[in-house]
């Protein structure tokens, strides 16, 4: 278990047990939702878009240097502001800390309503769509 | 007058809290609740009741038998079809579409004929008609309908021709709420002979239906949408359709017949129904009906009708909001987007303060490129629904538009 991975979640568990009501979580979503840096427009294709009838997503990944990079976007800006979050923790890791981290911090600030695995597009297929990069530099790394 | 308080008091579940605060439920176009006396008939039917249908000789199975037939009448009464056996019992809208599409294609539908279809139909009433004209060869026609929500008549009169075999249109749109104009696409069609299908899911919990009236050959809707229990749906037929069209599904209850050589169907409407049947469901239908017949649709009509427009006068009032469907003739259902804000979004939001709308593209997907949006949100009344839910709705709109910042 990658330790840094879970520092960055303890800080965001911290950072979300001062607000007083859900409200307040909301509006830093839509916050940093609204600052999550834009997605090169021509990386918005079919093959880096997570189908679903609530919200597009589009996620790319690529690995520099032995980390990864991430880019994603969606239109709705709540879903932006929890992948604004990922980010934070996953973003410019190891390949292999992200394949074995343990996403606890979700449920611990209160967002586990957008984790349903009914919804294509909730947090459920995007945490699959960024690990499946993981997996995918991980197993690169690998044969080399 | 209706008296709303008293009506509510039946529904437990509008007594219920969501994320601290009293229930708001706006989404009567998926599915409404249930009052208590539905929700008796069900666990009333197990207890006192349970026995298989059209298949024992013993009281209690012959006493299942006879409640399911009287059911079967009151339905035929409550859309005044002519005959009990007009109506059969399907496992909903959606089936209840795809046993004509399937039967009424095998027998009437060749290469090149054509089917007829809108631009707002629900994908229950697309799907089954593009698999059909697939297998079929033939050709599926779409009339579209006009930046209001209304239906675009002149085209439909432009596109009925002597390749048409059937015409299959919603009465309500679950996303505009138009009322289209059904007794006059039935005269329309039967003045060549062409069939009409009305999909009757979101009209037959508001209006006044009467199948005789409007003259349609199909007339097809769900129970769970008209406060009965999930798992059933009523297709109408006129008897002269059931006489013609063949059964699409086999198995017990649907022969007089059966040697290892050869099959005889039962008469009309059993051989339609084959397997066990969702006995219990019936049962709460049979409660539904007599609940909305004692409060009275005519009743129920009117007092949508101004909850529909106060509610729209509050939305119109509101800056930013772009209402889709806005026909002179439509009921129970308003869709909206609030401007630079996504739908999503928004229902999240109003999720929090115990708002229960629909967001999406609510399974009408042409609807949705028609107007160029990703989906939207959708508002759907009921007659328990009060000027007050409205008031919350409009709070709410209110709050995520504070939320992202839009009111400075």
């Amino acid at each position: 278990m990658n330790k840094q991975i879970n520092q960055i979640q303890e800080s965001i568990i911290e950072e979300f047990s001062h607000f007083n009501d859900w409200f307040e979580a909301y509006e830093y979503l839509i916050n940093i939702g609204k600052k999550l840096t834009n997605m090169d427009e021509n990386l918005k294709t079919e093959e880096h878009a997570i189908g679903g009838c609530q919200s597009q997503v589009w996620i790319s990944a690529q690995l520099m240097d032995g980390k990864i990079f991430y880019e994603a976007d969606s239109d709705s800006v709540l879903i932006k502001g929890i992948i604004a979050l990922l980010f934070e923790v996953l973003n410019k890791q190891d390949p292999q800390s992200v394949v074995s981290s343990d996403l606890y911090f979700i449920e611990k600030i209160g967002l586990k309503n957008h984790l349903s695995p009914t919804r294509s597009n909730g947090l459920f297929s995007i945490i699959n769509q960024l690990k499946m990069y993981a997996n995918m530099f991980n197993s690169d790394n690998i044969e080399e | 007058m209706m008296n709303i308080e008293k009506i509510r008091m039946d529904f437990p579940i509008l007594q219920k809290k969501i994320n601290d605060h009293q229930l708001v439920y706006l989404d009567n176009a998926a599915t409404t609740q249930k009052p208590k006396p539905v929700i008796d008939s069900i666990v009333n039917f197990y207890v006192q009741g349970n026995a298989n249908i059209h298949r024992g000789i013993y009281q209690l199975s012959e006493q299942a038998s006879n409640n399911y037939e009287s059911i079967r009448k009151k339905v035929k009464d409550f859309i005044n079809a002519e005959k009990s056996h007009e109506i059969i019992f399907t496992s909903g809208t959606t089936e209840s579409i795809n046993l004509i599409a399937d039967s009424f294609g095998r027998t009437f539908l060749n290469k090149n004929d054509e089917l007829i279809i809108s631009e707002m139909e629900h994908h229950s009433n697309i799907i089954p008609w593009q698999m059909l004209c697939k297998r079929k060869k033939s050709s599926l026609k779409i009339v579209s309908f006009h930046d209001n929500g209304d239906l675009n008549i002149d085209q439909l009169r432009k596109t009925i021709n002597e390749k048409t075999k059937l015409i299959a249109i919603t009465h309500l749109s679950n996303v505009l709420g138009t009322i289209n104009p059904i007794k006059e696409i039935c005269s329309l069609a039967h003045k060549k002979n062409i069939p009409v299908l009305v999909d009757g899911a979101q009209a037959i919990q508001h209006l006044k239906i009467d199948v005789q009236d409007l003259d349609c050959d199909f007339y097809v809707f769900s129970a769970h949408k008209m406060y009965a229990d999930t798992g059933l749906g009523v297709l109408y037929a006129k008897e002269k359709w059931l006489q013609k069209l063949e059964p699409t599904r086999y198995g017990g209850g649907m022969i007089s017949k059966v040697t290892m050589q050869k099959t005889t169907f039962a008469e009309i409407p059993f051989k339609f129904e084959a397997g066990t049947q969702n006995i219990s469901a019936v049962h709460s239908l049979g409660s539904a009906i007599d609940y909305l017949n004692n409060i009275g649709i005519d009743n129920i009509h009117q007092y949508e009708k101004k909850l529909l427009s106060y509610a729209l006068n509050k939305l119109n009032q509101l800056n930013g909001i772009t209402i889709y469907g806005t026909s002179s003739n439509k009921s129970s259902i308003i869709s909206f987007n609030i401007d630079h804000v996504h739908h999503y979004d928004a229902v999240m939001i109003l999720d929090k303060l115990g708002i229960a709308v629909r967001s999406g593209t609510h399974c009408a997907e042409p609807i949705m490129n028609h107007y160029h949006i990703s989906g939207c949100i959708r508002v759907s009344i009921a007659f328990y629904n009060t000027t007050k839910d409205i008031d919350h709705l409009i709070k709410g709109i209110k709050k995520v538009q504070e939320m992202h910042k839009l009111n400075e």
